[in-house]
């Protein structure tokens, strides 16, 4: 097996300050081969977002190490962090994100914008993201005129309009109904065999059931010795 | 990345929120052109003050009686003291000393009644003194003074609101119910700005006295000095006829004040600067009023924004685009509501507002542009600069 793509290191993350102090990742160790298919599990507040957050560059740790093809993030600068958010990693959020008042092709194209893909090439790759998530007659609607399903799959060709080696995604079924789920989770399936790296976080275990590893999240650790 | 991707998203985020941006720019608007156009207003007010005041001529003082010291008596201005002062052996640089007297009156013709500002009683001479001359008809004589004869001459707005149609001279109008005939309009001098010097009527001063006023003090004496030069000379022979006649010792207070043109135009620019710092006051109140409501505008919208700034950073955006997008944005609201502004500011000042024609002061246009530009520029880009200095979490945590 080659290096892994992920490695994590005793990570820890400390929200706030004093006696208001949150622990929110207490040591966390967590090793993600390339192209595996991972679903994080673990109670409300036990630090599964905190972890994405860190793998996705959106936020920092307070200690310990995150090792990103071998290459620890703590090196980089606010330039090639966004660089890396940009090219290597596809991130989908709970809550879906997009920019509100914009079309979703806009949506899509977005990162293309900031990777300097010029127009026409744009247009191209978001709407061959959008075919792929099954959403390129609605490429003209704006964010309120879909539904969550929608929303979450436009997100979706967002993640993955730049061919990123990782996609991450934080409870991406969480706000949709049953249909919309498997919707979603047919589109990370398919991410996964086309030799992505996918690591999702889910409370369901039918969702849960889609990837070929499960780890469980107790306390900002990884727990041991807990079959999936 | 390029700039007119920059360019492209800092357009789409201006019309991308419609009533946002309007009322930014409204915002700005209004405070740019409130300030120009109240400031254009305190200036036409003062230039036509100065204006009427040159047009009077630079010949003339103006007596008026004034409260003396307490302990000295008062005592009042007369015709015979203006006689006095006419008389060219004590007073040789005097040309004419008019007596003036002067009140309000309601004046009637047929079904329209007009309340007149100025009404005046005085003698002919009133008129070459004040560069007064008609522009139909003729003045009344000092025969029409000695005989008290009801005539009287008016003004260009008591001429258009009495007879908005037909021809005044000739006719009877009724002023405070005692017919007088009309014999002569003046000409028109236009208003200062704080009043309006066609809104007046012109009779014998006898006539009025026993009309309307009694024949108690004059309310000004205007005399006429021989020529600019003798102005000088004038007002110390009027000091001294007027302080023997009204018993003035040396040293004290005299019961009347002598003004030249030149000391009432010192005093009137003072009042209308008073009036333009006040207008100016009131212009950067409505400059600092606009500027709160497109402050309050921009922090409104700015959790949404800081969203959305989380966004782009999470997708990889630079600090320095995003910057340079709501630099732009900031900057293209500014600079539109500037410019209409101005343009608002420009066409309102064509109207006369109050009796009022309004000059522009260039500066104020800079400063009113430049200062809601600023104000713009600022709360536009300052918040989002912020914003894109944080991580992307924290930027889509921001609540
Ligand atoms: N920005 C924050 N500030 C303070 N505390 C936070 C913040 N984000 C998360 N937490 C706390 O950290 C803990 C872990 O949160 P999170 O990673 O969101 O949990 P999960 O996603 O597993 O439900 C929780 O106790 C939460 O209250
Ligand atoms: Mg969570």
């Amino acid at each position: 097996m080659s290096a892994p793509v992920i490695e994590v290191r005793d990570l820890r993350k400390v929200y706030g300050s004093g006696d208001t102090a949150v622990h929110a990742l207490r040591g966390l160790d967590l090793t993600v081969a390339r192209g595996e298919y991972l679903a994080i599990m673990g109670t409300s507040g036990s630090g599964k977002s905190t972890l994405l957050n860190i793998l996705g560059c959106l936020d920092a740790p307070s200690s310990g190490n995150y090792l990103l093809d071998g290459i620890d993030t703590a090196e980089f600068g606010e330039a090639q962090l966004g660089l890396l958010r940009n090219r290597k990693i596809g991130f989908v959020f709970q809550s879906f994100n997009l920019i509100p008042r914009t079309t979703a092709l806009a949506n899509v194209e977005l990162p293309l914008v900031y990777a300097g893909v010029r127009r026409k090439q744009r247009r191209a790759r978001a709407l061959a993201a959008l075919q792929m998530v099954g959403l390129v007659d609605r490429a003209g609607h704006r964010p309120n005129e879909l539904s969550g399903g929608q929303q979450q799959r436009v997100a979706i060709a967002r993640a993955l309009v730049t061919a990123p080696a990782i996609v991450l995604a934080d409870e991406p079924t969480g706000n949709l109904d049953t249909r919309s789920s498997e919707d979603v989770m047919a589109i990370l399936d398919r991410l996964h065999a086309t030799g992505r790296t996918v690591v999702l976080i889910t409370h369901e275990d039918d969702v849960a059931a889609h990837a070929q590893r499960v780890v469980r999240v107790v306390d900002g650790r990884i727990a041991t010795g807990v079959a999936a | 990345m390029r700039f007119v991707e920059v360019l492209a998203f800092a357009v789409r985020g201006v019309t991308a929120n419609k009533l946002r941006s309007a009322l930014t720019t409204l915002g700005i608007m209004i405070g740019v052109a409130s300030v120009i156009l109240l400031i254009a207003v305190g200036n036409g007010a003062s230039q036509s003050v100065q204006n009427s005041i040159a047009g009077l001529g630079t010949n003339v003082l103006t007596i008026s009686p004034q409260r003396a010291q307490a302990g000295s008596s008062t005592k009042p201005l007369t015709t015979a003291d203006a006689k006095a002062l006419a008389d060219p052996t004590e007073a040789p640089a005097v040309k004419s000393a008019s007596p003036v007297v002067s009140t309000s009156a309601t004046a009637a013709h047929a079904e329209v009644s007009y309340s007149i500002s100025q009404f005046l009683g005085t003698d002919p001479a009133y008129f070459s003194t004040t560069n007064s001359s008609v522009a139909e008809g003729a003045l009344f004589s000092t025969d029409d003074v000695t005989q008290g004869r009801k005539v009287v001459v008016i003004g260009a707005t008591v001429a258009t609101q009495l007879f908005p149609t037909g021809n005044p001279v000739g006719e009877t109008i009724l002023v405070n119910n005692i017919p007088f005939t009309v014999v002569g309009v003046l000409a028109s001098k236009g208003s200062n700005g704080l009043q309006d010097a066609d809104d007046t009527a012109v009779a014998p001063l006898t006539t009025v006295q026993n009309a309307l006023t009694g024949y108690g003090s004059l309310n000004q004496i205007v005399v006429q000095a021989t020529t600019a030069d003798t102005l000088d000379a004038a007002q110390a022979q009027v000091t001294t006829i007027l302080d023997g006649r009204h018993k003035i010792g040396f040293g004290q207070t005299a019961d009347y004040r002598v003004l030249s043109q030149q000391q009432l135009l010192t005093a009137r620019t003072a009042t209308t600067d008073t009036f333009t710092v006040l207008l100016a006051s009131v212009a950067a109140i409505s400059l600092l009023v606009g500027g709160i409501g497109v402050t309050n505008i921009m922090l409104v919208t700015v959790t949404e924004r800081i969203r959305e700034i989380g966004i782009r950073k999470a997708v990889g955006a630079r600090r320095s685009s995003i910057l340079g997008q709501f630099l732009l944005e900031a900057t293209m609201l500014s600079l539109f509501g500037g410019a209409l502004g101005v343009a608002a500011g420009f066409i309102g000042t064509r109207f006369t507002i109050a009796g009022i024609q309004p000059v522009i002061v260039p500066s104020s246009v800079l400063l009113a542009f430049a200062v809601s530009a600023l104000i713009g520029l600022f709360f536009g880009s300052y918040p989002a600069s912020r914003a894109a200095g944080l991580r992307p979490i924290q930027a889509l945590r921001h609540e």
